[in-house]
């Protein structure tokens, strides 16, 4: 089961990551700072497996790969919003993290929520019903699958 | 069907007869730009995909402005890591000093009509105003691109703007932009094309496309795009016969036009905190402020200098607010300084501080508290963006910013 951290419309990268913790020198040290000015408690409080869930156009904002990597390194399974911002989307397939479309669930989910996310199957179980999530396109699909830009590039050599 | 700008671009890199949004691409990159932020993490990915040789090293462009000049001890790590890379791999285009980097991009003609650019930051998007297709990318993509000079893309949809008719007085490009932003929402045009046309887009200088082009981020767009007319030809040191097929056919197939009437502009700002909270000049009464910011890779070329000089010369800035202006770039500054537009900034009481992200990047020069008030001509109005997340950040044009300067309140100029 994912624990449920929600969030609203139009989150931008700086409340991600704000830009003073871009100057550290890995993702590790910067992943304490997650979400830090929209809630304070989100890197203590999120555990492996969580699922963030939004509004609409999240991720908006500067092209910092940090965003999607600090959630990542947080163990945050899936960023789940009603829409994403271009380059936030695009880099989060890169890293490994799925993003998911499903304008049902910021209504249906609450804060706290226990729900059981199937990536492969595009479903989310909830205790209002199950949603279907939106399908990626196949290319990004086969990105994400193969664990990210790096590992697809490495698999393409083999 | 006739093809929009980005469909031409797009065809003529990829040499394809034919190309429909949605479809998804792989591009030839023509350059790439890269900045002191992101530098350490590019460098450490490349490694990771096990590559050694850039693609080629002179469409490769490295540019320190973020952190010039350094105002922490860990400031310095990112131009080590910088500079070894520069050298290690010969790079030739590598501005330690000179500016912004979407400035520079235009400017030192990296970035030419009809181009394909991707640099590791949002506002990449600037290059539109030539023609060009640039956008913002993270720092495993462009590590990718470094190692095999290519990117995959969806061709995207576009949305055609057209702006018949002359501006009003005092009514800049910022004010058209942040008005577009405002009627399209933060996410209207995201993963889509702005393609502006019509005769006040006609009359703009190249300097007034920038900024439309810059802030096309900010409704989400992948790109703003302006066709290449004799005014970008002389800019871009290319010749019109050269950049001719660069325009959008007249049958071509839009997802969204709108179309408005130069003259209904009027003086904006975005207020706090989003950049689509649009509201006329003339309706925010009273709104004292402790701080002006007149630079940025938006609003801090020679135009802008200009229109904020001709207003503050010979008057003073209020005696509790603190101007910064910010040029953005030597050769801008240097002009600024033999016009005489610095002398005119600087005895009405400005700061000027050398060309750089500092301030609009929330890093140096001019950082704000709690509770305090910025009126800013740069793109981003983000909580947090310029200081702490209590403080009022307010978007404007050059010349509302001058004249709010000199009140100590947001007014008209």
């Amino acid at each position: 089961m994912s624990k449920v951290f929600k969030f609203h419309n139009d989150v931008d990268t700086d409340q991600i990551i704000a830009s003073q913790y871009l100057l550290l020198p890995t993702i590790d040290d910067m992943k304490g700072y997650a979400f830090e000015s929209l809630d304070g408690d989100f890197a203590k409080n999120v555990a492996e497996g969580d699922i963030v869930v939004a509004g609409e156009n999240f991720g908006c904002g500067s092209s910092r790969e940090q965003a999607p990597s600090v959630l990542k390194a947080l163990g945050v399974k899936a960023v789940v919003a009603k829409s994403f911002a271009r380059i936030f989307y695009r880099n989060s397939i890169n890293i490994g993290l799925p993003v998911i479309v499903c304008r049902e669930m910021y209504d249906v989910a609450e804060a706290g929520d226990e729900v059981n996310l199937d990536l492969a199957a595009g479903t989310i179980e909830t205790s209002k019903g199950t949603l279907t999530c939106t399908k990626l396109p196949p290319y990004m699909q086969g990105i994400l699958d193969a664990g990210g830009l790096i590992a697809s590039l490495n698999k393409e050599e083999d | 069907m006739g093809n929009t700008l980005i469909e031409k671009i797009i065809m003529k890199n990829t040499q394809k007869a034919n190309v429909a949004p949605g479809e998804i691409v792989t591009v030839n990159v023509d350059r790439v730009m890269i900045h002191d932020i992101f530098i350490p993490f590019v460098a450490d990915k490349f490694k990771e995909m096990g590559f050694t040789k850039l693609w080629d090293s002179d469409k490769v462009v490295l540019i320190y402005d973020h952190l010039v000049p350094t105002s922490a001890v860990e400031d310095v790590r990112h131009f080590q890591i910088g500079d070894a890379f520069a050298k290690e791999h010969n790079l030739k285009n590598f501005h330690k000093a000179d500016g912004i980097c979407h400035q520079l991009m235009t400017e030192c003609g990296y970035a030419k009509p009809g181009d394909i650019v991707f640099g590791t930051d949002s506002h990449t998007t600037t290059y539109g105003c030539v023609g060009c297709f640039s956008s913002g990318i993270g720092y495993t993509e462009m590590a990718s691109i470094l190692g095999t000079g290519q990117m995959w893309i969806r061709v995207p949809e576009t949305i055609k703007v057209r702006i018949d008719g002359k501006l009003p007085e005092n009514v800049t490009s910022k004010d058209v932009i942040l008005r577009l932003i405002g009627d399209l929402g933060a996410d209207g045009a995201t993963y889509k094309v702005l393609e502006f046309s019509g005769s006040a887009i006609d009359e703009m200088s190249v300097a007034s496309r920038m900024t439309m082009s810059n802030m096309a981020i900010e409704a989400g767009a992948k790109a703003g795009l302006f066709a290449p007319d004799e005014k970008t030809c002389e800019y871009s040191k290319v010749k019109m016969e050269d950049v001719a097929w660069l325009k959008a056919d007249e049958d071509a197939s839009y997802v969204r036009e709108m179309t408005y009437k130069a003259e209904d502009f009027v003086l904006v700002c975005a207020c706090p905190s989003q950049v689509d909270k649009i509201e006329a000049v003339s309706n925010l009464k009273d709104i004292k402020i402790d701080q002006v910011f007149i630079g940025s890779c938006t609003n801090g070329r020679l135009e802008d200098l200009k229109a904020a000089a001709e207003i503050l010369k010979g008057k003073k800035v209020a005696p509790f607010v603190k101007l910064i202006v910010t040029p953005a770039s030597r050769s801008i500054y240097l002009e600024a300084v033999k016009a005489g537009y610095i002398t005119d900034l600087v005895e009405a009481g400005a700061m000027v501080t050398q060309p750089g992200c500092g301030l609009c990047c929330g890093r140096a020069c001019g950082i704000l508290t709690d509770g305090e008030r910025v009126v800013a001509t740069n793109n981003r109005n983000f909580l947090g963006r310029m200081g702490t997340s209590k403080v009022e950040i307010f978007l404007a044009s050059p010349k509302t910013a001058a004249a709010s300067a000199i009140a100590g309140k947001i007014v008209e100029a």
